[in-house]
């Protein structure tokens, strides 16, 4: 039988595609990887669909006991990763035999990672797809014990695949964004602070919202509730910042002040409680 | 992002509609997703796109004045509320608050048809406007940590129903049996934006039925025939 025992979850760990790309009209999140650059490597090195769905890892990572022979890449934040105790790298296509041990140790950069099997998981499909939401699919992460399937990989060519993605980017701090809907009725002054300063993530940032620790004096009042999407940077009442993520709601009445590219997103999602990041406006010309 | 300067009414919404109607018939090539909310409509693409100026030119000159010749159709439902103190948790309070005795805000509450204006803050939520003003209530201070699926609630002038036990900001007056989210339906909600829906009192012997044909599939929810 293909199938992987998680005999440790580790902190936050969830079965993600893309997410939900037509759904939003019925009020539920689009959802899908947080740092989709790094899912959709991981699923190149082994050959997949970029689709395919991979386990997405948060801090710490699990351990997983695989029942069958396949092919594993993990991408995203490094780890130090063990099967049956040997080292092995990020980035690449590992062989695994039935009966391995895949182990997480210490994080060494980024925050997530994510783990791909030839073929990808198989689980349930809900509104077309695999990624985990609470009320939508029956757990929202993995449980410890739980048994999860592989589906049969349609080309197994991979092996020994290797690609050198220029991967510093992922781990920089600098995101590009656009000026968001409510941008220009923001004082000039506070304009020019949001480029200016760096902004803090606090420990309550989760797969729907990284909200930042500076204040900013805020003078805008809510808006007639508008839509928003993962990137959307709000402004609260109270003059903080909170990037909406990929299980945010559609829709929301704070003034959206920045929306953050997908790449900037990715990079978001590297980022550590506690570090900092920059916003770099890109100007569209229109 | 496409905004108007609109209100929150029922003829805008309309308009939004239509226009909503009018981007997906234009852009079947390149696959958008459009969603409305009160005074916005926000296209959404399938794939990351090459060129947004192409694209963003092609939208600024769609002729949003053809708008007249498509129109809406809009789907009328009633849906069944039952009253009962046992689900309307805040009956007292906004009884109190805003000087009706029950059986007036029951009346009040099921009079209006209301329109849903849109989905969101939890998959299948309801945004319903056209509210009877002497309902209006605010939020609570501190939300509830959890309502029984099927909430009916008020905030400021919206209502709305719970359509999954969850935490809740909103006054809770009522609660209705009808499923009105089932993520793994083909169609996960009966409604669309731009439907009317009014509500109908029901006892709790009612109540009680209606919810056991619900449990066990024999529920159809079918709209009214047009008046």
């Amino acid at each position: 039988m293909s199938k992987v025992v998680i005999k440790k979850a580790g902190f936050y760990t969830s079965i993600q595609d893309l997410g939900r790309l037509n759904v939003a009209q019925y009020g539920v999140p689009r959802s899908g990887a947080m740092d989709s650059f790094s899912a959709k490597k991981a699923n190149l090195l082994l050959n997949n669909s970029i689709n395919a769905a991979v386990l997405e890892i948060t801090m710490t990572g699990p351990v997983l006991e695989f029942k069958c022979d396949t092919q594993i890449a993990v991408c995203g934040a490094t780890f130090e990763l063990f099967i049956d105790d040997k080292p092995i790298s990020n980035a690449k296509a590992f062989q695994i035999e039935a009966g391995s041990v895949l182990r997480f140790g210490r994080l060494i950069e980024g925050f997530r990672a994510y783990i791909a099997v030839s073929g990808g998981f198989q689980s349930e499909i809900i509104l077309e797809s695999r990624s985990q939401y609470r009320g939508i699919t029956a757990h929202s992460r993995l449980q410890n014990g739980s048994e999860l399937q592989l589906l049969t990989p349609e080309d197994s060519t991979a092996a020994r695949a290797r690609v050198n993605f220029e991967n510093q980017h992922l781990f920089s701090g600098h995101l590009v964004v656009y000026k968001g809907p409510e941008f220009e009725l923001l004082p000039q002054e506070l304009q020019e602070k949001l480029f200016s300063q760096n902004f803090t993530l606090t420990p309550a940032g989760n797969r729907m919202a990284i909200p930042f620790k500076e204040l900013l004096p805020n003078s805008l009042n809510g808006i007639l509730t508008g839509p928003v999407l993962p990137g959307t940077v709000q402004l609260t009442p109270h003059g903080n910042l909170i990037a909406l993520m990929k299980d945010c709601q559609v829709t929301g009445g704070y003034p959206r002040v920045l929306q953050v590219s997908e790449m900037g997103l990715c990079q978001l999602a590297q980022k550590k409680p506690g570090e900092q990041v920059a916003f770099e406006l890109k100007e569209l010309e229109y | 992002m496409l905004q108007w300067d609109f209100d929150i009414a029922p003829e805008n919404l309309n308009t939004l509609l239509k226009a909503k109607q009018f981007i997906e018939y234009h852009f079947v090539k390149s696959k958008v997703q459009v969603i409305n909310t009160y005074n916005s409509l926000l296209v959404t693409y399938d794939l990351s796109i090459e060129n947004i100026y192409d694209d963003l030119l092609a939208l600024k000159s769609l002729d949003f004045t053809q708008l007249k010749s498509e129109d809406y159709k809009a789907a009328h439902y009633k849906l069944p509320v039952c009253y009962d103190t046992e689900f309307g948790l805040d009956l007292d309070e906004l009884s109190r608050r805003n000087a009706l005795s029950i059986s007036e805000i029951i009346k009040r509450h099921t009079q209006p048809i209301y329109t849903l204006y849109f989905m969101g803050f939890l998959p299948g939520f309801l945004y319903l406007g056209g509210m009877d003003e002497r309902l209006k209530i605010a939020r609570k201070n501190e939300p509830i940590k959890s309502v029984l699926k099927g909430a009916v609630g008020i905030a400021e002038n919206q209502t709305g129903i719970y359509p999954n036990s969850s935490p809740a900001g909103w006054q809770i007056i009522g609660n209705c049996p009808v499923e009105l989210f089932n993520a793994t339906n083909e169609n996960p909600c009966p409604f669309k934006a731009g439907d009317q829906i009014q509500f109908y009192s029901v006892s709790k012997m009612e109540y009680e039925n209606v919810k056991e044909q619900v449990e066990s599939g024999n529920f159809e929810l079918k709209p009214e025939a047009d008046v």
